[in-house]
C-alpha cells in the first residue's frame, strides 16, 4: 500500500482517521486549521485534541453547477458534531434527492481516497453517512 | 457636543442591467453627476468622497475624480464584500458626522454581467503534481466539492436550510414563494435589471443551481451604479427650501461583523451580525420595525431573504414564514420588502447594492418612486450582508419639514 496523507490538516489518519481540533488553552475555543491565535479570547496557545465522529446534519444543499473540473451533482452538508462544534463536508452514499435527506439525522464520518499524486501518494478525504439512531446504539 | 444629523439631499442610481458599452468609471460618474444634480451642488461643494467597488479598477475614487473634478479632497476606496457600497455611503456619513467635512459623496459601482457564479474557488491544484499541503488548512488538493462547498449559491442555500432545520414551521416553499414575490415586484422597477414575474411552479422548476436555490433564487450579476450626496444638518438648513423639503435623514447608520461564535466558523454566520446592527440602528433612530413603511434587504438568494425576516424583528423567532404567508412582505402588506425587486431581480452589482438599497428606500421617502411607490411611507430600512461576515444597516426617514 502507498504513502497517504489527509486532504487537510486537521484530518488525522492514523492510527484511525479522526477530526482534529485546534484548542484554544486559555479559554477552550475549538477551531479548524492553523491558528495564529485565538477568535474568542485572543489566547496564543493552543493543544490539538480528538474531535468526536458522529453528529448532526444541520444543512445540506445539492450543488448542480460549479466550477469547471468539480463533478457535479454532490450534496454538501454542515454537520453539528456532538462536541457541538460545526464542520463542512459532503454526505455520501445517500441518493442526491432532497426527498432522501432529513436535516437533524443522524450522521457519522467516513473517509474515502480523493485523489493520487504522480508520485502515487493518495489524498484522503472524509465525508458523512446517515445512521439510524438504532444502528448507532448498538454500534 | 453631541455629532450632527446628516441628511441624504441627492441620491441617484443607472438602470441596472447590461452596460456593454460602460466601463465603472462611466456608470460611476453617472451616477455621482445625477446625484449631484439631484442635490443642486456641484464637486466643488464636495469635501470627501468614499467610493466602493469589489471587483472594479483600484483607486476607483481617484478615476471618478478625473472625470468629476480633480479637487482635491480625500478620497477612501472601500471594498466590503457586499457591505462595499454601503460601507462607502458610511465612510461619508462619518467623515461628516466628525465634525470634519460638511458635505460628502459617496459612489458604488460594478460590472458583473459578465462573471460568471461567484465563490466557485480555484480546482486547479486538483490531481496534478505532487500532493503539497498549501493555505491554512493545509489541504493538498481543491476541497470544493470534496469537502462540501463554497460557491456562493451553496452557502446561501445552506444559511437558508439551517434556518428551516431550527424552525420547523417554515419550509422550502417558503424560499420559491420570496423569489415569486420579488421578480413580481420589479415589473414596476424601470431601473430594474429583469422585469418578468414568475410563477413558484416556474421558480421550482427552473434550472438548480444549489438546491434549493434555482436560477431564478439567485442574484441576478448585473452592471450598474449608484450615488448619494449627504449634507450635515447645519449645512442642510443653509441650503434651499426646495432641498430642504426632499431631504431624507439619517436616523441610524450601523455597521457590525459576526463576533465569534463556538460553530467555529465553518457556516458564515449572516445572523449574529444582521441581529446585533438592527437592534443597534432601532436604538439609534427611536423606532421598531412596526414604525418601518418599507425594507430593502439582502435577498442575494431567496433562502436569505426568509431568515432575515427573523433577524430584522420583522416576525417573532421562528415565524419568517408564517410572515410571508401572512402577506406582509409584499408591496400591499404590512411592511413591504424589496418592493424594487430586490437582488434577485433588480441585480446585484455588488459595490452599488447597499447605496441603490438607499436610493430606493429614499425615493419612496420622497413620495417619488412612480408607480411603485408605496403610500405613505415615513420611516424605510436598508440592509446589506457581505459573506465573511459584515451587516450594514441603515434607517432613514423622510423631511418633516416645510
Amino acid at each position: 500500500m502507498g504513502h497517504r496523507i489527509g486532504i487537510v490538516n486537521y484530518l488525522e489518519l492514523e492510527p484511525k482517521p479522526v477530526l482534529r481540533h485546534e484548542v484554544c488553552d486559555a479559554c477552550g475555543a475549538r477551531f479548524w486549521g492553523r491558528r495564529n491565535a485565538c477568535a474568542c479570547c485572543g489566547g496564543e496557545a493552543f493543544h490539538v485534541k480528538d474531535a468526536p465522529d458522529t453528529g448532526v446534519l444541520r444543512a445540506f444543499t445539492i450543488v448542480h453547477r460549479a466550477a469547471p473540473g468539480v463533478p457535479v451533482p454532490f450534496a454538501a452538508a454542515i454537520v453539528e458534531l456532538d462536541d457541538a462544534t460545526f464542520i463542512s463536508a459532503n454526505l455520501l452514499s445517500i441518493e442526491l434527492d432532497p426527498a432522501a435527506i432529513t436535516l437533524g439525522q443522524r450522521v457519522k464520518m467516513t473517509t474515502f481516497v480523493a485523489g493520487t499524486d504522480t508520485e502515487g501518494t493518495e489524498a484522503v478525504a472524509f465525508g458523512f453517512i446517515a445512521v439510524a439512531e438504532q444502528e448507532e446504539a448498538l454500534s | 457636543m453631541s455629532a450632527e444629523t446628516v441628511w441624504i439631499v441627492g441620491i441617484e442610481m443607472t438602470p441596472f442591467g447590461k452596460h456593454v458599452d460602460s466601463d465603472q468609471v462611466d456608470l460611476g460618474t453617472r451616477a455621482a453627476k445625477d446625484a449631484l444634480c439631484d442635490a443642486d451642488l456641484a464637486m466643488t461643494d464636495i469635501q470627501v468622497l468614499g467610493a466602493g467597488t469589489m471587483f472594479g479598477p483600484i483607486n476607483l475614487g481617484q478615476r471618478l475624480q478625473k472625470q468629476l473634478g480633480q479637487t482635491g479632497i480625500p478620497v477612501y476606496n472601500v471594498q466590503n464584500a457586499c457591505a462595499t457600497g454601503a460601507s462607502a455611503l458610511r465612510t461619508v456619513y462619518t467623515t461628516i458626522r466628525s465634525g470634519e467635512a460638511e458635505v460628502g459623496l459617496a459612489v458604488g459601482v460594478e460590472k458583473l454581467s459578465t462573471a460568471g457564479m461567484l465563490g466557485t474557488g480555484a480546482p486547479e491544484r486538483r490531481d496534478t503534481g505532487v500532493f503539497t499541503p498549501a493555505g491554512r488548512d493545509g489541504a493538498v488538493m481543491a476541497t470544493e466539492g470534496l469537502l462540501g462547498t463554497g460557491t456562493m449559491p451553496g452557502i446561501f442555500a445552506q444559511v437558508g436550510m439551517e434556518y428551516l432545520g431550527r424552525h420547523g414551521r417554515n419550509l422550502v416553499e417558503h424560499f420559491y414563494k420570496i423569489a415569486a414575490k420579488n421578480h413580481g415586484h420589479s415589473v414596476l422597477n424601470p431601473l430594474s435589471h429583469h422585469r418578468k414575474p414568475f410563477s413558484i411552479e416556474e421558480i421550482k422548476n427552473a434550472t438548480t443551481i444549489a438546491y434549493p436555490n434555482t436560477v431564478l433564487m439567485c442574484s441576478a450579476n448585473t452592471d450598474g451604479a449608484a450615488a448619494a450626496v449627504l449634507v450635515s444638518e447645519s449645512r442642510l438648513r443653509r441650503l434651499p427650501l426646495a432641498t430642504q423639503r426632499r431631504a431624507v435623514k439619517i436616523s441610524a447608520s450601523v455597521l457590525r461583523t459576526d463576533p465569534w461564535t463556538p460553530e467555529v466558523g465553518v457556516l458564515p454566520d449572516v445572523n449574529t451580525c444582521t441581529r446585533q446592527a438592527a437592534a443597534q440602528a432601532y436604538e439609534l433612530a427611536g423606532v421598531g420595525p412596526d414604525d418601518l413603511g418599507l425594507i430593502e434587504l439582502h435577498d442575494c438568494f431567496a433562502t436569505a431573504e426568509l431568515l432575515h425576516y427573523d433577524n430584522l424583528g420583522l416576525c417573532e423567532p421562528g415565524g419568517a414564514g408564517d410572515f410571508l404567508d401572512s402577506g406582509a412582505p409584499y408591496r400591499d402588506g404590512r411592511i413591504p420588502v424589496n418592493v424594487s425587486g430586490g437582488l434577485q431581480s433588480k441585480g446585484h452589482p455588488i459595490g452599488a447594492t447597499g447605496i441603490a438599497n438607499i436610493y430606493e428606500v429614499a425615493t419612496h421617502l420622497r413620495g417619488e418612486a412612480g408607480e411603485r411607490q408605496i403610500a405613505g411611507a415615513k420611516v424605510g430600512l436598508t440592509h446589506v450582508l457581505g459573506l465573511g461576515s459584515t451587516c450594514s444597516v441603515h434607517i432613514l426617514e423622510r423631511a418633516v419639514t416645510g
